[in-house]
């Protein structure tokens, strides 16, 4: 690049584009589909930050990641040094490179971006993180000595990892519990490997356990042990982070005909167990031949991107509002679109049909038009009256987002709850309602992204630091 | 990693018991209680009820039918080598209190899950009457745990092979005809719970059933297991497993259970076709 500096001054350089499979062949697999910078494209995308005094784009990240810092290191090419400083802030780099709604978030918020299209923040800080993984493995936080306090981490979704992360770094014994029998939370039983490949969650959680952390899997805090028992076990504070995990479904007759599946049985089959490898694992998965998806958000696009890959001949978005409502990342939604979903906007299914063996064949949907704005601010879908028609479809899974699983709350007393369900946590500190436990993340907040289930797991520590110091 | 160490075959090995190290687990479960277990890194969680637990030992047992490949997989565990995943204990305990005549009435493998309750109605106190079926002498299993854990065992097979022949709805139909009972507890194949319960009703006897739909996570996680109960959805890993028998959709579960019948099917058999 010899004349890069005139070309800065003559014109202002375009937004790298990012590598990716070709819609026709990713469509049949379930590699990674954006394939990541490589390290000429990374600098060159560096040098579009303005370097900027007063940052907007640190405002718009809910860890506030030293982005003009991490981005010059990078154009330093001192990526050693920018890998450091975003641990400094985000112990997950690699994943929230990947996932961040980052059009809402430090993207949205670039000065770049008000005029042409926003530095990459997201793929420079993925680009970062991996090349850290893929270059010097060595590279890793120091393992600090014990200080004899120990806290239990229940749930090992983002927000658990964080709080284990930061804890183990302050010199607690920190044990994680999770039910499931791998670790990782919605990132590895949710979110799809085309999307974010389990290599990465497992190397992560890895590095956790080198520096000490302690999993514990299959351990159903509720059933397995209580929250008070780990108390009498000797845990000096817990953590409760176990995300959503109870499925909505709409609550229409017909329901329960096979075929339907909540998207979170659906992507756990899929991604927990695998069973896009089927026969190759024992767990099996329907496939659909005409899928059916039943939502518009992050679950929704992942659902049907799953379904196409498993071989569906068509799948079909069906979402009560417009486009403008989904709740879905731009990218992902683009995504999808490229791969030949279909997008079935302002309907919204009545009731589900099915044959004399139970299975689904088909549903019954209404047309809807946008009135008054709801309390989420959105404009409130309403029926138009006889516009029912009917779907052909042999899967529909149901992605109308989750509530608060009660598993847990059920057993812990002493942790308000609200009205919802979810736990009454001091959104400064993630303090509960009952000494010596927190909470943060999904549970608390109802469903949301990673980057802020670790912001309330990094609060969390804090505090958890400050009551094991100073008492509560 | 979770240690066999016991391992029986029972019905002309078509049944089989584990005994399993899993202290947590032993120490914690009560009746009605199960477990999920995965054997391997490429396994199926599967669902078992627990059916014997051991605190001092710190061991739980289970007993379970050959019916697919998962299954098949667990049969060919040997003693001294593991399950890679066991988890639980998971769902509602059994509701136990002195109430009277309790029928507990168990079928197939149904019987091994209705161990541990059985055991425990009468050590509440309860008049524990016990009836257990088969088709055929062969595949009764557990007949002398049974016994002991009830006031009065009777037998019933479908061909007359041993004790009465018939189903076991016509022995609960001597017994509620002869005397007053106060809860009917019926485990087995879905039809034999369907028409255990029926026939309760029709004397006006509460039953509980226990419901086996395919699971997931067992957790409340993903709905896999839901079934409809009083015309509600529930979700039977934490709702249940067990349920009102007068108040269930049998004929849906029934449906349900099939989901996957075509490769549970070919999975099955390329798993026997890989074992010889
Ligand atoms: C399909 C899908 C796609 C998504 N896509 C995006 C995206 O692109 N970008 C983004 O920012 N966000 C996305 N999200 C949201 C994001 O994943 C969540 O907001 C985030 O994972 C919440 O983190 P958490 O740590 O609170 O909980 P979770 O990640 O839900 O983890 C909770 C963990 O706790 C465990 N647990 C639950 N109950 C118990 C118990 N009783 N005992 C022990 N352990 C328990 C669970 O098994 C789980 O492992 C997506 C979510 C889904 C489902
Ligand atoms: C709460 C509960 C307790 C149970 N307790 C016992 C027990 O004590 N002893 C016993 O023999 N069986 C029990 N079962 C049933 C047992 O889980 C199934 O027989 C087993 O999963 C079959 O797996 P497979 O791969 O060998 O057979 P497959 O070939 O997969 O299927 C055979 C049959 O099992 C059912 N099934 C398949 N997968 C599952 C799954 N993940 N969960 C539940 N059912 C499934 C199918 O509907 C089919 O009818 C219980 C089930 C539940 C839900
Ligand atoms: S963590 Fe997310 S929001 Fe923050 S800078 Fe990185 S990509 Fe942007
Ligand atoms: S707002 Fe944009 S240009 Fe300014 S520092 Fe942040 S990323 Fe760089
Ligand atoms: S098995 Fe998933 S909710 Fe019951």
């Amino acid at each position: 690049m010899p004349n890069n500096k005139t070309d800065k001054k003559k014109k202002k350089k375009l937004r790298q584009p990012m590598p990716e499979q070709k819609p026709e062949i990713r469509k049949h697999n379930f590699e990674e589909v954006p394939l990541g910078y490589s390290l000429e494209a990374a600098q060159e995308e560096a040098s579009r930050c303005l370097q900027c005094k007063k940052p907007s784009c640190v405002a718009g990240c809910p860890v506030n990641v030293d982005i003009p810092g991490f981005i010059k290191l990078i154009s330093d090419g001192d990526f050693s040094g920018a890998i450091k400083n975003l641990w400094g802030k985000n112990s997950l780099p690699a994943v929230c490179g990947r996932v961040c709604p980052q059009e809402i978030q430090c993207e949205g918020l670039c000065i770049v971006g008000k005029k042409g299209e926003p530095v990459a923040i997201g793929n420079l800080e993925r680009f970062c993180a991996d090349y850290a993984r893929e270059h010097d493995s060595s590279e890793m936080p120091p393992i600090v000595k014990s200080n004899g306090k120990r806290v239990a981490v229940v749930g090992s979704g983002p927000s658990g990892l964080t709080v284990a992360g930061d804890l183990i770094q302050k010199g607690y014994q920190v044990s994680i519990l999770e039910a499931f029998h791998k670790p990782g939370g919605v990132l590895v039983y949710g979110i799809p490997e085309f999307r974010l490949p389990k290599a990465i969650v497992a190397k992560e959680v890895n590095m956790l356990e080198k520096q000490g952390v302690k999993l514990e899997c299959n351990q159903v805090v509720g059933r397995s042990v209580s929250v008070d028992e780990l108390f009498e076990d000797g845990y000096d504070a817990v953590y409760i982070g176990v995300g959503a995990g109870l499925p909505r479904f709409l609550g229409v007759p017909g329901e329960n005909l096979i075929g339907i599946l909540s998207a979170n049985e659906y992507l756990t089959r899929a991604n927990l167990m695998k069973a896009y490898k089927y026969p190759e694992v024992d767990t099996p998965i329907p496939i659909g031949k005409d899928v059916v998806v039943l939502g518009a958000g992050n679950v929704a696009m992942d659902s049907a991107r799953t379904a196409m890959r498993l071989g569906a001949k068509r799948v079909r978005i069906v979402y009560r509002r417009s486009r403008q409502e989904m709740p879905a990342r731009t990218a992902e939604i683009h995504h999808a679109e490229e791969e030949g979903i279909e997008f079935f906007l302002l309907t919204n299914p009545v009731r589900y049909l099915g044959n004399e063996k139970g299975k689904l064949t088909g549903m019954e949907c209404l047309k809807m038009e946008l009135g008054e704005p709801d309390e989420s601010g959105r404009r409130r879908p309403v029926p138009i009256k006889g516009t029912e028609f009917l779907m052909d479809t042999d899967l529909a899974i149901v992605a109308v987002g989750s509530g608060a699983n009660p598993l847990l709350t059920e057993s812990t007393e002493k942790v308000k709850l609200n009205k919802w369900g979810y736990i009454q946590a001091d959104p400064e500190t993630g303090k509960t309602t009952q000494k010596g436990v927190w909470a943060g993340g999904d549970i608390v907040t109802g469903a949301a992204t990673v980057i802020l289930a670790m912001g309330a797991g990094r609060k969390a520590a804090d505090s958890i630091h400050d009551y094991l110091s100073w008492g509560w | 990693m979770f240690k066999i160490i016991k391992r029986e075959e029972m019905a002309n090995g078509t049944v089989i018991l584990n005994e399993i190290e899993a202290p947590l687990i032993a120490g914690k479960a009560l009746p009605g209680q199960f477990i999920i277990l995965k054997a391997n890194e490429l396994g199926e969680r599967i669902p078992l009820t627990m059916a014997d637990t051991n605190q001092e030992k710190g061991t739980i047992t289970i007993i379970y039918m050959v019916v697919g490949k998962s299954t098949a997989i667990f049969r060919d565990l040997k003693v001294g080598e593991s399950y890679q995943d066991v988890i639980g204990p998971l769902g509602k305990a059994t509701h136990i209190e002195k109430i009277g005549t309790v029928v507990c009435v168990g079928g197939g493998t149904g019987v091994a899950v209705l161990h541990p309750i059985t055991r425990a109605m009468k050590n509440a106190g309860n008049n524990v009457i016990c009836i257990i079926g088969s088709r055929n002498k062969d595949l009764l299993i557990m007949e002398d745990q049974m016994r002991a854990a009830s006031n009065e065992l009777q037998i019933c097979t479908d061909d007359g092979s041993y004790g009465r022949k018939g189903f076991v709805t016509d022995a609960l139909k001597d017994i509620l005809e002869s005397q007053e009972v106060a809860q009917v507890v019926a485990i087995g194949p879905v039809p034999m719970m369907k028409f255990v319960s029926l026939m309760a009703k029709e004397y006006n006897v509460p039953a509980m059933v226990s419901l086996n739909p395919i699971m997931v996570d067992g957790t409340g996680m993903c709905g896999g297991c839901r079934v409809t109960v009083d015309g509600k959805t529930k979700f039977a890993c934490v709702d249940g497993p067990e349920f009102d028998g007068h108040k269930v959709d049998y004929d849906e579960l029934m449906f349900r259970l099939q989901a996957y019948t075509d490769e549970e099917k070919s999975s099955y058999q390329a798993y026997c076709q890989s074992q010889e």
